[in-house]
């Protein structure tokens, strides 16, 4: 899906910002696999993946890309603001960290609601630099919130190395500093993802306390598609794209089960659902301009009252 | 039976806290100190510390967990000390709140309810003197509300809860020991429609909050004056201020902002916009000096428009 969208991108159909998570696979695919569909995801603007995984159709997220109205968002946020409320997927932000104290809010309605839902919330590393990630960590561990932090360290804030912009490189120091349990996990290799989350997930359900993953990935493209990457060099690249996790995958897996016909027939659903997701986006409808100021509150009281020049 | 704006907000919140599971307190000071303004003393006794939650110093982070919890069902009021101190909530304000409905295709309710102290006279200097509200009305997506009467700070909670959408009281801090007249049980108007506190036909007072009772004070004597309140800062109630300068033909704008970009000026272009052949001078404006607000008594009063000032200039427009 990321490697199409690219070129969907280059061909002008995706249009704004574009932040692509190859490289970054199994963080999403461990994680996603141990949630149910009325658990609570919050994400980033690299949320391709966590959108498809929660249960938001390709065909939503490319219309969604296209601008389309039959996109998850009805074309109002793009690429970056994938939200649907009915996947409990909650987006889609852009804002770094703002998330953050957002995803402990929904905890906090279930925890107080004495609903059976657990809360997700990804951010990057980067997001550890902004204050409210420590505003955040602070609230959910002094009112036992029972969330779980997800770091996806891809090493690189945009373009700012880690080692070059936060003082403590130990990013569960960060969280235990709150008093918030954690631990890191190898974030190419989605077995240890799926292991160390399920632990993750246990402890807060057992201790209704937060629970920090530092999960450790590379992205193997550019921040978005502007970047042209003058902050890391080649070598570097290629030596985390010796892990790519789907390779990592496919090789752990017993050749008698993934045989080379599984795997074809695999590729080509996913190239199926692709072509049929792009086909839908591109015959779908644009929004029409009479409904451009609809939807900003609930009863339109902008709306009437304002249309008077 | 009289009532003053401190106890009308004070039973406000007991209501929404009595009637409304879903609701909580959040906010700095809120439980164990009683409220900073005492508007919420023993309220921590009565309800509990999950329901009155005092909040670490984390303005940006406290209102993105009420975001967070008022998409996820509940109801929460979040009590930001000051205006000023709003400024470092402002991101998860505009960026998250004010946005979320619209960015998301209609999908997202924020029921997000924010009560904050606004306004200066105190001598409490810069920082903590400020009037934020109009400039904060700028922005779409949000409800912006200013109650200038006990009757007003009794209602405005219930009605801010019941909305769909995030919307910001502002209360003054001067007026919290004004006692008023009020009925046995509170008077519930529509707070999106201006209301006009005293009929005249010579000269329209627009104002809001902390400078209604001034202008209220200044026109006393004087026939003639129509002194309307706002309430509500977004979405401005056009059809009322408008009939009114239809009637007078002369307008004098009262708002404790500074100048420069300020609600008044909003005003001032709506009216200009749509009632250009009905004025018979230049709309008129009365606001804070383009200076922080200094500390000094004198400096102070000079600043932000007192009863004095607004008196001449209403008498300056009435000849």
């Amino acid at each position: 899906m990321e490697e199409l969208c690219a070129e969907l991108y280059t061909q002008e159909k995706i249009r704004g910002f574009l932040h692509l998570y190859i490289g970054e696979e199994a963080v999403v695919t461990g994680v996603m696999s141990l949630l149910k569909p009325e658990d609570n995801v919050m994400a980033t603007y690299r949320e391709h993946g966590h959108a498809l995984l929660k249960g938001v159709s390709a065909r939503s997220i490319m219309a969604e890309m296209y601008g389309k109205v039959d996109g998850c968002s009805h074309g109002r946020g793009g690429s970056m603001h994938l939200i649907s409320i009915k996947d409990r997927f909650f987006g889609g932000n852009a804002i770094v960290a703002a998330g953050i104290p957002q995803a402990v809010g929904l905890a906090f309605a279930s925890k107080k609601l004495k609903e059976n839902r657990q809360t997700v919330c990804f951010f990057g590393e980067g997001a550890m630099a902004e204050g409210v990630f420590h505003e955040a960590l602070n609230m959910a561990e002094l009112w036992k919130i029972p969330i779980l932090f997800c770091c996806e360290n891809n090493f690189y804030a945009m373009g700012t190395a880690l080692s070059r912009s936060q003082s403590q490189l130990e990013l569960t120091k960060k969280a235990e500093a709150h008093n918030v349990t954690s631990s890191t996990v190898d974030g190419m290799n989605v077995f240890e993802v799926i292991e160390k989350t399920k632990a993750a997930l246990e402890f807060i359900k057992n201790e209704g306390r937060p629970y920090f993953l530092e999960l450790q990935t590379y992205r193997f493209r550019p921040h978005s598609m502007f970047d042209p990457e003058l902050y890391r060099n080649k070598e570097e690249v290629l030596k985390w794209k010796e892990r790519d996790p789907i390779n990592f995958f496919k090789n752990q897996i017993d050749k008698n089960i993934l045989t080379d016909a599984v795997l074809r027939d695999l590729e080509k659903k996913v190239e199926d659902e692709m072509q049929d997701a792009v086909a839908f986006a591109e015959s779908s409808a644009f929004e029409p301009l009479e409904d451009l100021e609809k939807n900003l509150y609930e009863n339109d009281i902008q709306g009437s009252i304002e249309g008077i020049h | 039976m009289k009532m003053t704006y401190r106890e009308a907000l004070r039973e406000s919140i007991k209501n929404a806290l009595d009637h409304d599971p879903r609701t909580y307190l959040m906010g700095e000071d809120v439980g164990a100190y009683g409220g900073t303004y005492a508007v919420t003393k023993d309220f921590l006794e009565l309800y509990g510390p999950e329901r009155v939650i005092d909040a670490p110093l984390s303005e940006d982070g406290f209102t993105g967990i009420g975001i967070g919890a008022a998409i996820g069902g509940l109801r929460p009021i979040v009590e930001i000390m000051t205006v000023n101190f709003a400024l470092l909530a402002l991101d998860q304000i505009i960026n998250s709140a004010a946005s979320f409905r619209h960015m998301s295709g209609g999908q997202v309710s924020v029921p997000l309810v924010i009560r904050t102290t606004t306004g200066g006279g105190r001598q409490v200097a810069a920082q903590h003197s400020n009037s934020f509200e109009g400039w904060i009305a700028h922005i779409p997506g949000l409800k912006i509300l200013a109650p200038a009467t006990v009757d007003d700070a009794r209602s405005f909670l219930h009605f801010a809860l019941e909305d769909q959408d995030p919307v910001l009281i502002f209360e003054h801090a001067l007026l919290l020991n004004k006692s008023e007249e009020v009925s046995e049980k509170p008077q519930m108007i529509n707070p999106y429609k201006a209301i006009v506190r005293k009929e005249g036909s010579a000269l329209t007072v627009i104002t809001y909050g902390g400078m209604l009772s001034r202008c209220l004070e200044a026109a006393a004597n004087k026939d003639g004056v129509e002194v309307i309140d706002l309430r509500s800062l977004r979405p401005l109630d056009n059809e009322t201020i408008f009939s009114s300068v239809r009637k007078t033909h002369h307008v004098l704008i009262v708002d404790e902002g500074w100048k420069s970009g300020s609600l008044s000026a909003e005003i001032s272009a709506r009216i200009t916009e749509n009632c250009f052949y009905d004025l018979d001078a230049p709309v008129q404006r009365l606001c804070r000096k383009e200076i922080p607000i200094p500390y000094a008594r004198h400096l102070e009063l000079a600043a932000i428009p007192q009863v004095k000032e607004i008196a001449t200039k209403i008498q300056e427009m009435l000849s």
